[in-house]
This record gives structure tokens, sequence and C-alpha cells, in this order.
């Protein structure tokens, strides 16, 4: 049996932290440990693309909070789970350690993809808060910064840097930046707000080749032109860690699946109920919209689904026959999105990405100025973005919820 | 009771804390925000999660 062994939850980062909250809030009090790979306790990411990048890099300016009701979590940090063993409920770490568990949260999140090229100095990505680090000390006034991807990271690592004075080019295969979350009419403004600051597009273009020998020097394009730069901040999204869960049975096909109560759903189809997964990595199915599982990489997503599987994993940890009734609950959290590229502040609640283009319309405003843009699915409003807009947008997103 | 302080440089009035503790945090006519610095003990989970959904991590709990 497992009694006396710890819950663990694999992942030091918000996901992870959420759910040992949620867990101690639910009442369980028997030990909770969790591994981490990066040195640093729970950190917030998105300031490390936006305001932090500017101002300073620290731990503390990005620390989430200790509380009370989890101080006495263990907390394994610079250590990563290399093999899962769910049959015998146990983890293994890459320092040879061995951890058998009564229930495993699965909280790894992901990693910045890289390109396809040799390793050389002034390469960069930002998901950590050392890539962060490591990139702010090469952005001053003049540096050249290339920056491939023109998704939200690459668009906000792009300003940051232009403001910092750098001067800045942004590679990508998209027609518009950001235009898969948002669609073509908004992406195509959010483009004229940055060249408007400085920011230079080769858009529709990808990288062949990587110039410089031992530190890098430039791009050259699939069309034979060639982009100058002194760093390279490499932004083509990003890939799930579920390497550590390879020999396990679960349904990896993009990140893992589970069930609305967040419990892993394996390939056989029964959800596990001494398996959760949560944050980023999640592929759950959200009933606001249909039954289909998807992952949502917005950071309202680590606390919501942290909260819900701390919940449920709680309650079946009790034992008192809650279980159940906590696991049927209806679980629907609103995705919720932001994020600031120079004067522009953008806030975004649902699916936008759900929409075609043609179903997307100007709901307030003007879209050279502040507006809110509606996005629908068979006449349904699934998303609204405002730009400018705050609680312009609540009324929609009271729609959206329906 | 529980001491709460928002850092009204960094709050950007996204009122996202509102939904999590409406009695203690609401959106003035201009749209900005208005809070109650102290709250019951028994508000400590909602307020705990008005500072877990706050996107600018404007919200503390001062213990
Ligand atoms: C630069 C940046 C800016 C962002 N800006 C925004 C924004 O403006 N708005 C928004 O909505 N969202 C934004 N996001 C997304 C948001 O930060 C993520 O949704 C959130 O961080 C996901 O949290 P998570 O806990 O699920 O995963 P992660 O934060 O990825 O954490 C996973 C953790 O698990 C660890 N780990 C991985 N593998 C192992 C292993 N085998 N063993 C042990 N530990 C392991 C990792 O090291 C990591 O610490 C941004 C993200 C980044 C990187
Ligand atoms: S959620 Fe944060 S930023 Fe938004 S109104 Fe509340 S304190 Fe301000």
């Amino acid at each position: 049996m497992s009694a006396g062994r710890p819950v663990l939850i694999v992942g030091g980062s918000m996901g992870g932290l959420r759910t040992a909250e949620a867990l101690r809030r639910s009442g369980y009090t028997g030990p909770v440990t969790v591994i981490g790979a990066e040195l640093h306790a729970p950190y917030n990411r998105p300031p490390l693309s936006k305001d932090v990048l500017s101002a300073g890099v620290t731990h503390e300016a990005v620390a989430f909070p200790a509380r009370a009701a989890t101080a006495d979590v263990e907390w394994i940090l610079g250590s990563q789970a290399v093999t899962a063993d769910l049959d015998n409920r146990s983890v293994s770490t890459d320092d040879g350690r061995e951890y058998p568990w009564s229930a495993l949260v699965i909280a790894t999140g992901l990693r910045a993809r890289r390109l396809p090229f040799p390793p050389i100095a002034g390469r960069h990505t930002v998901r950590t808060l050392d890539d962060a680090m490591a990139l702010r000390q090469e952005l001053s006034p003049g540096t050249r910064v290339v920056v491939v991807g023109s998704g939200f990271i690459g668009c906000e690592v792009g300003a940051t840097a232009r403001k910092l004075g750098c001067e800045v080019t942004i590679v990508s295969p998209s027609a518009e930046p950001m235009v898969r979350p948002l669609g073509g009419m908004l992406a195509a403004e959010l483009r004229r707000r940055h060249e408007r600051h400085g920011v230079e597009f080769r858009l529709g273009r990808s990288v062949s080749e990587l110039l410089g020998d031992s530190r890098f020097e430039g791009v050259l394009l699939d069309n034979g032109e060639t982009v100058e730069g002194d760093v390279l901040v490499e932004a083509i999204g990003s890939e799930c860690n579920t390497g550590w869960l390879a020999d396990a049975s679960l349904d990896l096909e993009d990140g893992v699946l589970a069930d609305t109560a967040l419990r892993a759903v394996p390939r056989n189809g029964t959800a596990r109920d001494d398996v959760y997964v949560v944050g980023d990595i999640a592929r759950f199915p959200n009933l606001m919209f249909d039954e289909v599982p998807r992952r949502v990489e917005h950071w309202n997503i680590p606390t919501d689904t942290g909260k819900r599987a701390g919940a449920v994993l709680g309650a079946w940890l009790a034992n008192d026959g809650s279980f159940a009734d906590i696991a049927a609950k209806e679980f629907a959290p609103m995705p919720a999105f932001w994020s600031n590229q120079f004067d522009v502040s953008l806030q975004a609640y649902g699916l936008p990405g759900l929409a075609g283009d043609e179903d997307i319309r100007i709901l307030r405003g003007e879209l050279c100025g502040d507006v809110a843009v509606g996005y629908y699915r068979e006449r349904r409003l699934v998303g609204v973005v405002g730009l400018g807009f705050k609680t312009e947008l609540l009324p929609f997103r009271q729609e959206i919820a329906g | 009771m529980i001491k709460i302080e928002v850092n009204m440089d960094a709050c950007q009035h996204y009122g996202q804390c509102v939904f999590e503790a409406p009695n203690l945090f609401a959106l003035n006519a201009d749209d900005k925000l208005e809070y109650h610095a102290e709250a019951d003990e028994s508000e400590r989970d909602n307020v705990e999660s008005a500072v877990d959904v706050c996107p600018m991590q404007a919200i503390r709990i001062v213990e």
C-alpha cells in the first residue's frame, strides 16, 4: 500500500505550487514533495519578457509569495525526474534517487524549442529566469537583436529590447505577428504599432543558416537575404517536458491527456485517480467551449488547473466519500491572457484562436486606437481581445462564459 | 484580521481580483480599483485567490 508515502509533484513552478496549496486547502495534512529541475523557488514568468527584462532580472522581482499553509512541503530543487513507474508508484531522478508516491502530479510544463543549428555564443531563448538574466546582460543601446519567431514572447522581447535602445528585427514564417491566436486584423495592427516604434519585420521568411563561427553574427534567410546581428533570440514556440514519462502508459500525443478533474487519462481510456496533470502540459477538455481536450498556454491555467487538481486529489486521499461528487463538478475555467508591447496593453478572454478570419469583428472602438475585437464560432462569442480596453471587456467575458 | 496591500503603481486595473473577492475589491465608476485594506480571516481563501489571479502580482497579504 501507499500509506505514509508523499504526494509527489514533479515540476516546481506555478502549476506545482498552486496544486500543493490547493491540496493543503482541501484538508490533506500528509507529506507533499515537489521535485523541480530549476534551482529557483517558484516564480512568475510573464515579466521575463516584459518589465523585468528591461528593469533588471532578479528572483526577488518575480518570486511568488510563500504561504504558511505550505511551509511543510518538501522542495527538492535542481533535480530532474527521469523515469516514472506508474505500476509501482515511483519516480526516479537524475541524481539516482527513487521517490515512491501515493499520488503523482505532473507539472513539468514546457521548454523553449530551439533552431536546428550548432550551439554558438549569442543564442538565447526566454523561458526561465536564468535565460532572461543571460539575455539581459547582452542588451544595451545599439545592440542588434534578431528575434526569430513572432508569437507573443518574440514580440514582447522585441518590444522590450527596442525600448532598451536595441535595433530589432523579427524574422518569422508567419504572414503577420501573433496571427495564430489573434487572427489577421489585429495581428496586422500590432505589426503596424511595432513598426512605428522602429521594429523591423521579415515575415514569410525562415532562417536557412546562422552566421558566425564561435559567436552569432547574423542569419541567412531562405530568400538569400542576410540580417546581421549581435544577439539571436529564438522564440519559435515550445515543447512539452514529457520525456520522463516515456515509459508510462499515458497519452502523450500533445502534453498529457487529462479529464475535467485533471486526472491523467492513459491510452486505455480509464482515468487514474492517483495521477494528475496541471498547467501548460495538461491537455484537458474545457466545457465552456466543447469536449475537445486542448493545452492552453495561458497564465491563469496553472492556477485554475492546480486548484482543481488539488481539490480532487485531496478528496481522493481523504477517502471520506466526497471524491465522486468533487471529481464530477463542472470545470470550465475562463482562459485569460494579457500582453504589454510598447504602449499597447492587450487583454484577452476565451479562445480567440477558435475563430476563422471571417468570424472576427470589432465590437467597440477603432482598430487604430483602443479597440475590442470579438471572435465567433458558429455565431457564438468564443473570444475577445482588447487593446487599451480592460473593464470594457468584462461584459464580453460574461457572454463567452455563457 | 488580514491586512491587504495593493501596489497601485503596478495595478493596471484589470479587475481580475474583483471576481475572486467581490466583497473586498471593486472597480469604481472611473474603472479604477478600490479595495478594503483589512478583511476578516474568513475571507482568507478569497484574498489568496485574488493574489493568485492578479496579472501584475500587485496584491500582497501583509503577515
Ligand atoms: C517569457 C514568458 C512570458 C509569458 N507571458 C505570458 C503572458 O503575458 N500572459 C500569459 O497568459 N502567459 C504568459 N506566459 C505563459 C505562462 O508563464 C505559463 O503558462 C506558465 O508559466 C506555465 O506554468 P507551469 O507551471 O504549467 O509550467 P512551467 O512554468 O513551464 O514550469 C514547469 C517546471 O517544471 C520543471 N521541469 C521540467 N521537467 C522536469 C523534470 N523532468 N523534473 C523536474 N522538473 C521538471 C521546469 O524546470 C519548470 O520549472 C509566458 C511565459 C513565458 C516563458
Ligand atoms: S487584479 Fe491586480 S492589476 Fe487587476 S485590478 Fe486587481 S490588483 Fe489591479
